[in-house]
């Protein structure tokens, strides 16, 4: 027994050897989730529509996304005659590495990220909006009308609502006076961030919504007007890479929510606290299911609609209350002593 | 004034939020579909679907080839062929119908003097080929005897509105 732990913790093989068995630990329940956040939401989608969804493969076809996964692999990769073949083929592995790489930070629970490091909060925000790499390499190498017009309108969204959310952030920051992730949970002990900064925490919900290209703000994609945006060359696993990687991103997103507002592992009230990563986990499904219910709600948003939204409203109202917030802070002296 | 008043309330965001409310009724409601292969809906006695050539009870074939059904067919999808039996009864030789220019409108049901030719309950007969949907008279008769039970059942139920 010693000497495992000490090949573990002591030899540098054993400690690559943990890395990646605490990297697989972290990315294949992601990926599971990945599949199984797909079934969610054609369930959930088909509840709202009053239908009933996959229920055929498996129990309540349970089985469905494995189906799915395997249609995908078996498929033929098809490149189009005028792509540039590197590119076309880099740009979904691009955004599907950027969509894991992110996770390596994400607390689960108290002490539980891979790497636990201080500056947290920017190498999330750094990773997403290499995002948008993926996103242009593919519209461009595609040589495609409708690809690059996905793509174009992907960057513009992308880097607008980037901005609001940096806001959102830095109002969270100033609260924890920390850039690490873990700390900023332990800051919502005693009360959840969502409570005092409520209009942050919509903000940066909707700007999740529009920065991962969901509904509302799936313009990038408009499947009803330019077919399906910045993919629509992409087939078998290279489709398959963008779209783990957009669903990784989802659940990406909704775990910041929940440590940026939700209080991370702890439960309401603090209660059972030995249940860290099941109410994480908890926390992060009620944010992707409000990402299901909104698509099932609302129409897509027009392009200028998209713009006036995130610079014209977003913007200036969390700039305004990110100063109304640090201008309290100061003035009743809770600010963080860091 | 104006203004000022569709901001708050856009800032409010009511009507999203009543919208939202909506959609998440919806999601606890009953289910508008069935599960079909496993489940059906409800047919009226008169739903006109696969077609069948009945038999009296003792066996006998029904249709005497007056060909009216053949005559009435707006998609002339009906051949008939006729010649005296042996025991001096009129029969049917040949009696075939083209399944792919039936348009199923149920003139043949209704010129028929004596109920021979119907269309049952059955709408599920589509085929992979189409030589398949070509029916002649074995595959009616062997219809009329399959769904017997189900077209006696309609016509019964459809006869006081006759």
């Amino acid at each position: 027994m010693d000497f495992i732990i000490d090949f573990f913790l002591h030899n540098p093989l054993g400690q690559l050897l943990l890395i990646v068995l605490e990297a697989l630990a972290l990315l294949v329940p992601l990926l599971i989730g990945v599949a199984y956040l797909t079934y969610a939401e054609r369930k959930v989608l088909a509840a709202i529509q009053l239908r009933k969804g996959p229920n055929v493969v498996g129990p309540f076809g349970l089985f469905q996304p494995f189906a799915d996964a395997i249609k995908m692999v078996t498929k033929e990769t098809i490149i189009p005659a005028g792509a540039n073949r590197y590119l076309f083929l880099l740009a979904p592995m691009l955004t599907f590495m950027l969509a894991m790489i992110a996770w390596a930070v994400i607390p689960v629970n108290d002490g539980w990220a891979i790497a636990n490091i201080n500056v947290g909060v920017l190498y999330l925000f750094a990773i997403s909006s290499l995002g948008v790499y993926g996103i242009i390499i593919a519209g461009w190498a595609s040589n495609s009308k409708y690809a690059f017009l996905g793509a174009l309108r992907s960057a513009a969204q992308m880097v607008s609502y980037e901005v609001s959310m940096g806001f959102v952030i830095v109002t969270v920051l100033i609260c924890v006076g920390s850039l690490n992730l873990t700390d900023i949970v332990r800051a919502q002990e005693k009360i959840w961030f969502a409570i005092p900064l409520f209009p942050m925490f919509i903000i940066f919900f909707i700007s999740a919504l529009a920065e991962t290209n969901r509904s509302p703000f799936d313009l990038p994609e408009g499947e009803s007007e330019i077919v399906a945006g910045f993919f629509v060359e992409y087939s078998s696993m290279s489709f398959g890479l963008f779209f783990l990687g957009e669903y990784a991103n989802m659940i990406l997103m909704s775990a910041m929510t929940t440590i940026l507002f939700l209080g991370g592992w702890y439960g309401p009230f603090n209660i059972l606290p030995v249940l860290g990563p099941l109410w994480f986990l908890l926390k992060v499904g009620i944010c992707l299911f409000v990402f299901l219910w909104v698509r099932a709600t609302f129409p897509r948003y027009r392009y200028d609609q998209l713009m006036r939204l995130g610079w014209k409203v977003f913007l200036p109202f969390s700039l305004v209350w990110l100063v109304i917030t640090a201008g309290a802070l100061m003035a009743f002296g809770w600010l963080p002593h860091a | 004034m104006g203004f000022l008043d569709r901001t708050v309330r856009s800032m409010f965001l009511g009507e999203i939020v009543s919208g939202m409310a909506l959609t998440l009724r919806y999601f606890f409601k009953p289910k508008a579909t069935i599960n079909y292969p496993y489940e059906k809906g409800p047919i009226s006695p008169r739903f006109k679907g696969e077609h069948a050539l009945r038999r009296y009870p003792n066996g006998e074939e029904r249709c005497i080839a007056c060909k009216l059904c053949e005559a009435v067919c707006p998609a002339q999808a009906i051949t008939i062929e006729a010649e005296p039996r042996d025991d001096g009864s009129r029969r049917t030789t040949r009696y075939d119908i083209d399944m792919t220019k039936c348009i199923y409108c149920g003139l043949c049901e209704e010129a028929c003097p004596v109920d021979a030719i119907v269309e049952g309950p059955n709408f599920e007969f589509a085929a992979e080929t189409r030589e398949e949907l070509m029916y002649n008279k074995d595959k009616l008769l062997a219809n009329g005897d399959r769904w017997e039970a189900e077209i006696a059942k309609r016509l019964e139920l459809d006869a006081p509105y006759r």
